[in-house]
C-alpha cells in the first residue's frame, strides 16, 4: 500500500498539468464551438516568450505579465477576430484545418522571428522548483508540483463559478448554441465569443509558463504531446465538462505514475507503453464513450444553404481557354521532365525527386480527405510503414527494393484497412483525433523497435537495380524518372477512382452518409476500401521517398509530418490530382528557394509557415488557394472577351458572391 | 380496412418501442402494410412517425419489437442491406449529395442497388452512363418532372426540387416499399398534385407499397388507401381516411380535448 501511494501521489500534480490544459480546451470548445488544436502551440508561444524574456534578464514577474497576461489573451483575440469569427459557419473540417494551420504555423513563426536556437528551461514564477516544500506521506512535493496543484484548483473553481453562476457564463453557453439567436435577445454575441477566446488563451499561456520549468528545454513537441494527453483527459467529459476534465487529467497522471513505478525500467512496457498511455486512453474513450463518438458540428439549421465547393475550373472555363490550358500543361510537364533529365543542377534534381515522392504521398490525402471527406491525420505513418517495410525486406530477406516497395504499399493498405475498422462509426473531429492517436502510437510504440523503424542510426532503404541500371551509382536523374513513373501510376489510380463509380459513391458519402446508406451504399465497406487505397498510396510514396533518401528514421514520418502534409495539400487544393502534385513540388521548391535567403531560421520553418498561412484560408476557399487563384484569373481573362460579347457569364457569379448578405 | 390477408403482408411491425433517454418516441407500435398498399401515416409533431421510419430503415435500432419485411426479420441488418431488399425512403430533412448532379444521384442509386462484390467494376467503372442506364434515368426524370435538370448540381436547386430528386433517387431503385417522409413540404399546390399522381402511378404499375408521412391531409386523402394515426408514440386509429378523421381520439389529438 505504501508503495502504491508512493507511485500514485506524484501522479496527482503531474495529472494537474494535463488537467489545466484540458480545462482550457473544454472552455474553448464550450464557448466557441472550435476544437482548438492550436491550444498546445499557444501554450508554447507563451512559454517561449517567457523563457526568452527571462533569458534576457527580465524580472520573472514582468516576463509573466508580458507573456501570459498580455500576449496570450491578445493572441486569442487575434485568432477570433481574424480567423475563427469569420468561419463560424464553416464545416467542421474547415475549422479543424484552420486550427491545424495554427498548430504547425505558430512554432514555425517563432523559429522564423527568433531563430531556431534552443530555449532552456526558464525559472519558475511562483515557487522554487528545487525546494521540497512538504511531504505527502513519504512523497516530497517540490515547488513546481505545488504551483501546478494550486493554480489548477484556482482555475477550475474560478471557471466553474463563472460558467455556472454568472450571467456572463449563461451568455457564453448560449453563444455556442446560436450566436444569431443570442443577438436577437440584445446581447453582443461576438463580444462574448471574443472574451471566451481571450480567457481560454490566457489559460493556454498560463499552462505553458507553469509547465515550462519541468522540461529541460522549451520545445513545441512537448506541448503537442501534452495537448494530446489533455485531449484524452477532456474526453472523459466528452469535451463538455470542466470537472470531468479535471478528474480525467488527474486520473491519467495517477495511472502514468503507477505505470512508471511498476513497469520495470528499460523494459518494453516502460519505454514503449508508458509514453503511449494518453494516446491509448484517447483511443479507448473515442471508441467507447458515446458522447465522444457523437461529437459533431453544432447542428446549424441553415448549414444546408451554405454555398457548396465551387466546381473545378476545368469544368467551367470556356472551351478555347480549356484547350490552351491543356496544351500548355502538357508542354510544361514535358519541359519540366526534359529539364530535370538534362540541365538542372544535381542538388535540384534531388529536391525535385523528393517533391515527386511527396506528391505520391499527398495523393493519399487527395483520395481520403478530398474525395472521401474523411480527415485523416496519420498519412505520414502509412508512408513510414511503406518505407520501413521496403527497407527491412531488403535488409533481412534480400528482396529487390521495387518488390519491397510494392509489398510495403500492400502492407500499408492492409494496416489502413484494419485502422479503418474502429474508425467506421467516426467522422469529423472524432476521426481526426483517432487518426492523430494512431500516428502518435506509431511514433512511440510501433516505429521505435529496430525490427520496425530500424536502428537509431537509421534504416537503409537501397536504391533499385533494374537490368543493367543501378540507381545507386547512376545519377539521381535516373531515379527521378523512376519516381515519376510511380507518381504517374498513383495518379492514374486516383483519376480512375475520381471518374469512376467509386468516385460518385464517395461523393454521395461525403454529401450525406444517411442518404447514401438509404439507397444501398455499404458505407462500412466503402470506408475500409478508401482507407486501404489511401494508405497503400501513402506507403508506395513512402517507399519511393525512402529509396531516394537511402536512409530513413522514424522522425521522417512522425505525427508532425502527418499534420504538415494535410496542411500543405489542403492549401494547394485537396480535390484534384493536380493539387497534390503542386503541393509536393511546391513544398520542396519553396523550401529550396528559401534556403538561399540569409536568415537565422531554417527554410523548413518558413515553408511550413507559408503553407500554414495558406491553410487559414481553407474555410473561405475550400477548393484550395491555388485552385481559387486559377479560377479568379481565368474569370478575369474571360472577362476581357466578355466585354466584346454581351452574352457573358457574369450573372452566374452572383448567388455565391456575398454570403454575408443573407443576414 | 382493406381486407388484405395478414399472412401476405409486405411489412409487419410488431411491438416496436424506441426510447431516447426518458422520452419514449415510439411505444409498442404494430403496423402492417400489404404488397402495393398505400398507407398514410399522420399525427401531430412528435408523434413518433419519423422515429418509426428510422427503425424500419435501420438508421435507428429499436429497443424492442420486430420488423419483418418480405418474410425476413430485419433484426439488426444495416440500412444498406434493407435498401437492397427493396425499402426506399425520402427524408423529412433532405439528404441529397450537394456536389453531384441530378443524373448522378440516380446513377449512384441505380448502381448501388446492384450491390457489392464487384470491387474492380466500382473502382474502375466509368461514371458515364450506359445506354440502358441513361434511358432509365431519363424516364425517371420525366416521371417526377425533373427533365431538363439532369446535369445541374443539386446544390443549385431549391428545397422542393431537392425533394423530387430524393424521390427519383428512391424510385429508380425499384423499391417494393417506399417510405416518404413529408414529401410535399416545399412544393406548391400544383407540384403536390403532380406528386400524388406519381405516387399512385408508380405504386399501381410496379405494385410498390407506400408508407406516407404527411401533414398535408389532402395529399394523404388522395394517395392513401388506408390511414394510420399516431400520437405520443402509439397508434391511435387505423382505417379509411374518412373513418379515421371522424374518430373521436383523432380529433382530440389534433384539436385538443375541447373539440
Amino acid at each position: 500500500m505504501g508503495q502504491f501511494l508512493s507511485y500514485a501521489i506524484p501522479g496527482i500534480p503531474y495529472g494537474c498539468t494535463f488537467a489545466i490544459v484540458a480545462v482550457g480546451l473544454v472552455l474553448t470548445y464550450q464557448a466557441t464551438g472550435v476544437f482548438n488544436f492550436a491550444f498546445g502551440a499557444q501554450a508554447y508561444v507563451s512559454a517561449y516568450v517567457y523563457a526568452l524574456l527571462t533569458e534576457h534578464g527580465m524580472n520573472r514577474f514582468g516576463a509573466f505579465a508580458v507573456s501570459v497576461l498580455l500576449l496570450a489573451p491578445l493572441l486569442g483575440l487575434l485568432f477570433d477576430r481574424l480567423l475563427f469569427s469569420r468561419i463560424a459557419r464553416a464545416n467542421v473540417t474547415a475549422k479543424i484545418v484552420s486550427a491545424l494551420g495554427l498548430f504547425v504555423g505558430l512554432p514555425s513563426l517563432l523559429a522564423v522571428v527568433f531563430g531556431s536556437a534552443t530555449r532552456y528551461a526558464p525559472p519558475s514564477v511562483l515557487f522554487n522548483p528545487a525546494t521540497v516544500y512538504f511531504h505527502v506521506g513519504s512523497t516530497p512535493i517540490n515547488g513546481i508540483e505545488l504551483a501546478t496543484v494550486i493554480v489548477t484548483v484556482v482555475v477550475v473553481v474560478a471557471l466553474m463559478v463563472l460558467l455556472r453562476y454568472t450571467a456572463y457564463g449563461l451568455k457564453m453557453r448560449a453563444a455556442v448554441e446560436s450566436g444569431r439567436l443570442l443577438e436577437l435577445d440584445g446581447v453582443n454575441a461576438s463580444a462574448v465569443v471574443s472574451s471566451a477566446w481571450m480567457i481560454s488563451s490566457l489559460l493556454a499561456g498560463l499552462a505553458g509558463v507553469l509547465l515550462a520549468p519541468q522540461y529541460p528545454t522549451v520545445s513545441s513537441n512537448t506541448y503537442a504531446v501534452l495537448l494530446v494527453a489533455a485531449i484524452a483527459a477532456a474526453a472523459l467529459g466528452a469535451l463538455r465538462s470542466i470537472p470531468l476534465a479535471l478528474v480525467g487529467g488527474i486520473a491519467l497522471g495517477v495511472v502514468e505514475g503507477l505505470a512508471s513505478g511498476y513497469f520495470a525500467p528499460g523494459s518494453i512496457l516502460h519505454t514503449g507503453l508508458l509514453p503511449a498511455i494518453p494516446f491509448l486512453a484517447l483511443v479507448f474513450l473515442l471508441l467507447f464513450l458515446p458522447g465522444m463518438r457523437s461529437l459533431d458540428e453544432p447542428n446549424d439549421p441553415l448549414s444546408s444553404v451554405d454555398p457548396p465547393i465551387p466546381p473545378s475550373i476545368t469544368t467551367t472555363r470556356s472551351r478555347d481557354i480549356d484547350r490552351v490550358v491543356r496544351v500548355g500543361r502538357w508542354a510544361l510537364a514535358i519541359f519540366f521532365v526534359f529539364s530535370v533529365l538534362t540541365w538542372v543542377p544535381g542538388n535540384w534534381v534531388f529536391t525535385l525527386s523528393t517533391g515527386i515522392a511527396l506528391s505520391t504521398i499527398f495523393l493519399s490525402i487527395t483520395l481520403i480527405t478530398g474525395m472521401g471527406g474523411q480527415l485523416s491525420l496519420c498519412q505520414a505513418t502509412f508512408a513510414g510503414i511503406g518505407a520501413f517495410a521496403a527497407g527491412q525486406l531488403a535488409l533481412h530477406a534480400g528482396l529487390p527494393i521495387l518488390l519491397g516497395a510494392v509489398t510495403g504499399a500492400l502492407l500499408a493498405a492492409v494496416i489502413g484497412a484494419v485502422a479503418a475498422l474502429p474508425a467506421l462509426r467516426l467522422r469529423g473531429l472524432p476521426l481526426a483525433l483517432l487518426t492523430l492517436s494512431f500516428a502518435l502510437l506509431a511514433d512511440y510504440v510501433a516505429f521505435p523497435p529496430s525490427w520496425a523503424g530500424g536502428p537509431v542510426t537509421g534504416l537503409n532503404v537501397p536504391r533499385p537495380q533494374i537490368g543493367p541500371i543501378n540507381f545507386a551509382t547512376s545519377s539521381t536523374r535516373a531515379f527521378f524518372l523512376l519516381a515519376l513513373v510511380m507518381l504517374v501510376l498513383a495518379s492514374t489510380v486516383v483519376l480512375l477512382i475520381q471518374r469512376g463509380t467509386l468516385g460518385r459513391f464517395l461523393g454521395a458519402m461525403r454529401g450525406s452518409p444517411v442518404g447514401a446508406a438509404s439507397i444501398g451504399i455499404n458505407l462500412s465497406w466503402t470506408k475500409v476500401l478508401l482507407f486501404a487505397l489511401s494508405a497503400g498510396l501513402a506507403g508506395l510514396g513512402g517507399a519511393v521517398y525512402g529509396s531516394l533518401q537511402q536512409v530513413v528514421t522514424p522522425v521522417d514520418f512522425n505525427y508532425e509530418f502527418s499534420l504538415i502534409f494535410v496542411v500543405v495539400v489542403v492549401t494547394t487544393g485537396v480535390n484534384t490530382v493536380e493539387g497534390a502534385i503542386q503541393a509536393g513540388i511546391g513544398f520542396v521548391v519553396i523550401q529550396q528557394l528559401l534556403s538561399y535567403l540569409p536568415g537565422r531560421a531554417g527554410s523548413g520553418s518558413l515553408t511550413v509557415l507559408l503553407f500554414a498561412l495558406g491553410a487559414l484560408t481553407y474555410a473561405r476557399h475550400p477548393e484550395g488557394v491555388v485552385e481559387y487563384q486559377k479560377r479568379i484569373w481565368t474569370e478575369r481573362f474571360e472577362g476581357l472577351f466578355d466585354r466584346r460579347n454581351p452574352q457573358g457569364q457574369g450573372e452566374l457569379a452572383l448567388p455565391g458572391g456575398s454570403p454575408g448578405g443573407a443576414s | 380496412m382493406t381486407g388484405r390477408v395478414e399472412g401476405a403482408a409486405l411489412l409487419e411491425v410488431r411491438g416496436l418501442t424506441k426510447s431516447f433517454g426518458a422520452i419514449t418516441a415510439v411505444r409498442d407500435v404494430d403496423l402492417v402494410v400489404g404488397p402495393g398498399e398505400r398507407v398514410g401515416l399522420v399525427g401531430p409533431n412528435g408523434a413518433g412517425k419519423t422515429t418509426l421510419f428510422n427503425c424500419i430503415c435501420g438508421q435507428t435500432q429499436a429497443d424492442a419489437g420486430t420488423v419483418v419485411f418480405r418474410g425476413i426479420d430485419l433484426g439488426s441488418k444495416p440500412t444498406f442491406e434493407r435498401a437492397r431488399l427493396g425499402i426506399g425512403r425520402t427524408f423529412q430533412r433532405v439528404e441529397v449529395f450537394p456536389e453531384l448532379t441530378v443524373a448522378e444521384h440516380l446513377m449512384v442509386a441505380e448502381r448501388a442497388r446492384r450491390g457489392d462484390g464487384r470491387l474492380w467494376k466500382d473502382l474502375l467503372g466509368r461514371s458515364a452512363l450506359s445506354a440502358q442506364e441513361s434511358a432509365r434515368v431519363e424516364a425517371m426524370l420525366v416521371l417526377v418532372g425533373l427533365d431538363g435538370l439532369a446535369n445541374v448540381p443539386v446544390a443549385a436547386l431549391g428545397l422542393g426540387t431537392c425533394r423530387l430528386v430524393e424521390l427519383a433517387r428512391a424510385l429508380i431503385g425499384e423499391p417494393v416499399l417506399l417510405l416518404a417522409d413529408e414529401p410535399s413540404s416545399g412544393l406548391d399546390a400544383h407540384e403536390t398534385a403532380e406528386l400524388a399522381s406519381v405516387l399512385r402511378r408508380v405504386s399501381g404499375e410496379h405494385e410498390m407499397a407506400v408508407l406516407l408521412v404527411e401533414h398535408d391531409l389532402g395529399l394523404v386523402a388522395r394517395v392513401a388507401e388506408r390511414t394510420v394515426v399516431m400520437d405520443v408514440g402509439g397508434v391511435i386509429a387505423n382505417g379509411t381516411f374518412d373513418a379515421v378523421m371522424a374518430d373521436q381520439r383523432v380529433r382530440h389529438a389534433y384539436l385538443g380535448k375541447s373539440a
